[in-house]
């Protein structure tokens, strides 16, 4: 990187496991296509994404709900210059839609042509799979 | 709560600053601070240093510790102050409430980063994993420039802003940087140029974005005995700081047109120095981008919410204008070496309050003598709002 005299500092490389254990009918959830959120059973607040905990009311007697698919978008951007480990993606579509349960969703927004996509649109939040296999979810075209 | 005032200023050249460590670059502003203030080291008695990312794209994993000890700072109580992109008034915020409840007489908030030790990929890879890191960048690889995308499409749909407003603030904030000698972008550009910049995140294109910047600037604050003590001619005084935070995932935002934390804020500052907006002489806003800038006439009440383009538009944020904002070229042309920013406006503030802003043609005429800094972290993530009043 420096044209100035420099040192190359010692390499290290690291990757955490994040916990899943509270979560994980989330991502049980997305491979049976469904897109999961919790609620909470003492005050009724719905969490997306899911929680173990209600901030609400500190209460961790939560359900399982799944979430309608029906979706308002309110915002988007096309992301062209990537991050590290998205070079591999072309630019790609964030958008956030406001499902008709209340809460709110940050995904990809994909199967629109760019000059289709505006605020105020339906979307569609569907659980899927990544070519690698993984499972995700993302906004798409109604039916 | 005592009275406190600001004493010293010293803030470094800003840029590609790959001449020096971080501490070396630290000692830039630090210098010229105590010696502005008339003070020695050992006079410090605690210590904020703001830096948000150590151990990731520079090598010390705590620079409070080496950056002290390069100052001659060791012995002083000592933090490092993370708030994202608003850590240096974090530093500056910590250090006041310090000072302001009798526990010390004499405090420094340092802020100082340098983001330009690994390549630009991997520095959008760290800054996009400062919202949310599983649900907003893991899986979605939303980047930084990204998130302020997602509130200019909002901006834009619901209150006609167009991509000419955005390049509007582009131009006057790079007008600024080219009077000011420490700016990390001394070109102007033109509206034109700025529209045909490379898309970043649409519809943010290159010139709706802050540079990749080092660099450092200190704050030496002291009590209002010590402030006589010390025979201090022109103290600015801290009026008040006001503080919010915003959700960590912006799907749980209420709209994407503003930030609430930046209205909290402000409301609680004004609140606290008895003033209204129009009170205000000149003002430093967090323009990371340029919709950022926009967004925070409307917030800090410069104009009616969704008016801001229309203050740019007329030029009423220029110098001679209704509120000269960001006369130091902002985030946008002056840099935004993130953990330095904070503490950076609080230098231009002062200079400025001082009426000693280094190019004449920069210095904006005072009336009341009140200023203001406005300071996000992420997407309103954070949110200080300082203002100080000679
Ligand atoms: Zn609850």
């Amino acid at each position: 990187m420096a044209s100035m005299p420099a040192i190359r500092s010692r390499e290290i490389k690291v990757a955490q496991d994040i916990p899943i254990s509270k979560t994980l009918p989330f991502w049980e959830g997305l491979k049976q296509g469904k897109v999961m959120a919790t609620k909470c059973k003492k005050c009724g607040k719905i969490y997306f994404p899911p929680a173990a905990d209600c901030g609400e009311c500190l209460s961790s007697d939560m359900e399982w709900i799944e979430l309608s698919g029906e979706a308002t978008i309110e915002t988007f951007t096309h992301v062209v210059i990537r991050p590290l480990t998205f070079q591999h993606e072309r630019p790609y579509t964030v958008a956030i839609g406001t499902l008709k349960d209340g809460v709110r969703v940050l995904a990809w927004l994909t199967g629109f042509r760019p000059s289709e996509i505006k605020v105020g649109m339906k979307a569609k939040l569907t659980a899927t799979t990544t070519p690698d296999g993984t499972p995700i979810y993302v906004f798409t075209k109604p039916t | 709560m005592k009275r406190v005032a600001v004493i010293g200023v010293g803030c470094s050249k800003f840029g590609n600053r790959s001449d020096v460590t971080i501490s070396e670059l630290a000692f830039e502003a630090f210098k010229p601070a105590i010696e502005d203030a008339g003070i020695t080291p050992k006079d410090v008695e605690f210590v904020a240093l703001s830096s948000a990312g150590a151990g990731a794209w520079y090598e010390e994993n705590l620079p409070a510790v080496v950056v002290s000890e390069y100052c001659g700072l060791t012995g002083a109580g000592l933090l490092r102050s993370e708030a994202a992109c608003a850590s240096g008034s974090a530093a500056f915020a910590t250090a006041y409430w310090t000072v302001a409840s009798g526990q010390a007489d004499i405090a420094l908030a340092i802020g100082v980063e340098k983001m330009r030790q690994i390549d630009t990929p991997t520095m959008v890879e760290f800054i996009g994993r400062s919202g949310y890191y599983l649900w907003e960048f893991h899986l979605f690889g939303l980047t930084f420039p990204g998130y302020y995308a997602l509130h200019a499409t909002a901006h834009m749909a619901k209150y006609g802003t167009t991509e000419e407003d955005l390049a509007l603030v582009a131009v006057k904030n790079h007008k600024y940087a080219s009077m000011n000698p420490i700016a990390h972008l001394r070109n102007k550009v033109t509206v034109e140029e700025a529209l045909s910049s490379p898309v970043i995140a649409a519809p943010l294109k290159l010139y709706d974005c802050c540079p990749i910047s080092d660099g450092a600037a200190a704050v030496i604050l002291a009590s209002e005995d010590k402030v006589k003590e010390l025979k201090v001619e022109d103290p600015v005084w801290v009026s008040a700081v006001g503080y919010a935070c915003g959700t960590a995932n912006l799907s749980k935002r209420r709209d994407y047109v503003g930030l609430d934390s930046t209205v909290k804020a402000a409301q609680m500052a004004y609140r606290l120095a008895n003033i209204t907006p129009d009170q205000l002489d000149v003002a430093l806003v967090h323009d990371c981008f340029t919709i950022a800038e926009i967004m925070a006439y409307e917030d800090l009440g410069f104009c009616k919410k969704g008016e801001g383009a229309k203050l740019i538009r007329e030029g009423q944020t220029e110098i001679g204008g209704k509120i000269p904002v960001n006369v130091d070229g902002g985030l946008k042309a002056k840099g935004h070496p993130i953990g330095a920013t904070g503490c950076a406006m609080i230098y231009e503030l002062t200079k400025q309050l001082r009426g000693e802003a280094v190019e004449r043609s920069r210095q904006v005429p005072m009336k009341n003598y009140i200023g203001l800094a406005h300071n996000v972290g992420g997407t309103g993530h954070y949110c200080y709002v300082t203002i100080l009043r000679r």
